[in-house]
């Protein structure tokens, strides 16, 4: 397959203006801006182009939520990428960031938007930086600022560098932090699409979603959805990374076989080792094992299969891991990176971290791990924001694949710290 | 708490209680800070155009916090109560809802700290590949450079590259134990850090994507 976003990404010079310019950039913005509004939203709709943040929502429908009418609204794009595992986006922003610039330019064309702002996590230096001079340089050419391409629509945009939090990648939290305040979710309804930053109607869209807009409007809705499978169409930027021999991005068609990313592009775990489980999605989906790996790497089938396409960043574990040692991983960042402002996922959060840290210094029994499992499920679906959902189903999934061995872990890590064996001391038989 | 942390462990009060001061009751008599007086806070000239900059670039200037804040960290290392107070004269904020917005950042520095940043990554991927010991070793090389200011970092962003660490910025990776002296090393010189394994000379991994080569 031929990449669409990928094509030839190492051109040298590709994130100037120049060369871009030179492989037909821009092109795409001219086409929009002379079709009506709602033609480009029509083709976005057609395209299918599902959002490739994490919550996979069509973006179509999204823009198609903004009220008419002549109020400011907003365009935000998210790069603040910051879901364990995932790193598409850097090297989009890195390489072609006047691609992103274009995909914004037509997204604000269409749903009739004037203001947009890319937020960047502030780890992002020399991306932020590549992006503030390709903005720059978009400007001066007038694809950029006050009647963009002498077609009467003004758009203006501003690159915003985040200071290092995970909760700033989550919609409301983001838009919070672009308001320049602490990044804490917002309760929904009302969405931003109807009020969002600044209480305005408020578009937000990942990097590679709107990076993919000019492919779109090149090569038609209709088309672009013969690319993939039904209900996931087009092509996904996947990051694989962990115990794989080639960790890097990939361009692939939403639908191939997850084995032939994990192994066929990324080269599978080093020889002898095999796949013990992995992350779909980044560190929030719940984990797949190595039975899993036909399953067609695409939006349904992953939702079919329990977990979820997320971000597209697969991480992959192999046996020399212990899922104790993984999980305990996840739990730290989760509770690490909690804003507090939900008591289920404050202590929830907390609470497991304690309660791995306790298997993990031999002083837990089995019985701990239907504790564990137990508050994951007092997490999931009450909060404002899905941060303690995205420990609590990993952590959950963990627990129910790969109970006997973490049995065998709490045992073992009994024996390590010389705590009375379970076995010995008669444990778990009930009393009545 | 990882168990190679060695941080110091956090000081406890009367009680146990974490925070100083704790059984110290609150002035009440003593209003609350206000928006600092231009005329006894003085702002140097590039800090305060930096802020007026980013404070223009949006339809509400609050949303310039995070920026002027970086701003005032970039001028005076860290973020002292005498930034924060910059910040808040300028932007016409209080000093405390400033500190309330740095405190909730992993960038900002509410007290002071060596002047080059090593951020190890040590989330699922990179540790998985033996970041903890990157990260151990690192912190060994800290207690001989005052220079160097370690922390382990949640997931950068570039796990292509794992066990790897953001050096002042640069993303450098993937790095082994040997690489770390070599960064305190190329540190100390003061150019640029691990050239050769920076991640911005990095190739997509795609071979679908740079059909020439």
């Amino acid at each position: 397959m031929k990449p669409l976003i990928f094509d030839n990404i190492d051109e040298p010079g590709l994130n100037t203006l120049a060369v871009y310019e030179r492989r037909g950039g821009y092109e795409m913005l001219r086409k929009a801006l002379a079709m009506p509004r709602e033609a480009v939203l029509q083709e976005i709709s057609d395209s299918g182009l599902r959002g490739r943040g994490g919550a996979g929502f069509p973006m179509g429908m999204k823009a198609g939520f903004l009220p008419k009418g002549d109020m400011p609204k907003y365009l935000t794009c998210n790069a603040d990428e910051s879901e364990p595992g995932t790193f598409k986006d850097r090297e989009l922003m890195q390489k072609s960031p006047h691609m992103l610039i274009e995909g914004i330019a037509i997204a604000c064309y269409a749903a009739a938007i004037t203001q947009a702002f890319i937020y960047i996590r502030g780890e992002y230096r020399l991306q932020g930086d590549i992006l503030e001079a390709a903005i720059a340089e978009a400007y001066a050419a007038g694809y950029l600022g006050d009647g963009i391409l002498d077609s009467g629509q003004p758009l203006s945009l501003v690159l915003h560098r985040g200071a290092g939090a995970y909760i700033c990648g989550e919609e409301t939290g983001l838009l919070d932090s672009l308001e320049g305040k602490r990044g804490n979710p917002r309760l929904k309804p009302p969405f931003p699409a109807i009020q969002g930053l600044y209480d305005g109607p408020t578009l937000i869209n990942n990097v590679e979603t709107l990076a993919t807009v000019p492919h779109v409007i090149r090569l038609g809705g209709k088309q672009y959805a013969e690319i993939g499978v039904e209900r996931s169409s087009g092509t996904k930027l996947v990051s694989v990374s962990g115990d794989v021999q080639r960790p890097g991005n990939y361009e692939i068609e939403l639908g191939i076989p997850s084995r032939e990313i994990i192994f066929g592009l990324a080269g599978g775990p080093q020889p002898g080792r095999e796949v013990k489980l992995w992350f779909p999605g980044g560190s929030s989906s719940p984990v797949l094992t190595r039975d899993d790996l036909d399953l067609p790497y695409d939006f349904d089938s992953m939702a079919k299969a329990g977990t979820m396409l997320g971000s597209g960043a697969i991480i992959v574990v192999d046996d020399t891991h212990t899922v104790l040692e993984v999980m305990s991983k996840v739990v730290k960042f989760y509770a690490h990176e909690s804003c507090g402002k939900c008591v289920p996922c404050r202590e929830g959060t907390n609470w497991t971290h304690k309660m791995v840290h306790r298997i993990e210094s031999g002083e837990a029994t089995p019985m701990d791990l239907d504790l564990l499992a137990s508050v994951q499920t007092q997490i999931i679906g009450n909060c404002l924001c899905v941060l303690g959902d995205a420990m609590a189903m990993p952590v959950g999934s963990m627990v129910a694949k790969f109970r006997p061995e973490l049995e065998a872990e709490v045992e073992a890590a009994r024996e390590r710290a010389g705590t009375p064996s379970l076995a010995s001391a008669g444990a778990g038989v009930p009393v009545h | 708490m990882s168990a190679i942390d060695r941080r110091p462990p956090v000081p406890r009060f009367g009680h146990g209680s974490r925070v100083p001061g704790w059984d110290v009751a609150v002035d009440l008599a003593k209003p609350p800070a206000t928006v600092p007086d231009p005329a006894t806070t003085p702002v140097p000239d590039e800090l305060r155009s930096e802020i007026e900059q980013a404070m223009g670039r949006y339809p509400n200037p609050r949303s310039a916090a995070i920026p002027a804040l970086h701003a005032a960290q970039r001028h005076h290392g860290w973020l002292p109560p005498e930034a924060i107070a910059q910040v808040a004269c300028v932007m016409a904020l209080t000093p405390a809802y400033l500190t309330s917005v740095a405190s909730f950042y992993d960038m900002f520095a509410l007290r002071p700290k060596p002047r080059h940043d090593v951020y190890v990554c040590t989330n699922i991927t990179c540790s998985l590949l033996g970041a903890d010991e990157i990260h151990e070793r690192m912190i060994e090389l800290a207690g001989d450079h005052p220079d160097l200011n370690v922390c382990s970092f949640e997931c950068l962003g570039a796990c292509d590259i794992g066990p790897m660490a953001s050096v002042n910025g640069e993303y450098v990776g993937p790095i082994n134990l040997d690489d770390c002296e070599q960064i305190a090393r190329d540190l100390d010189k003061g150019g640029p850090v691990l050239e050769h394994k920076q991640l911005r000379f990095r190739r997509c991994a795609d071979p679908n994507a740079n059909p020439e080569s």
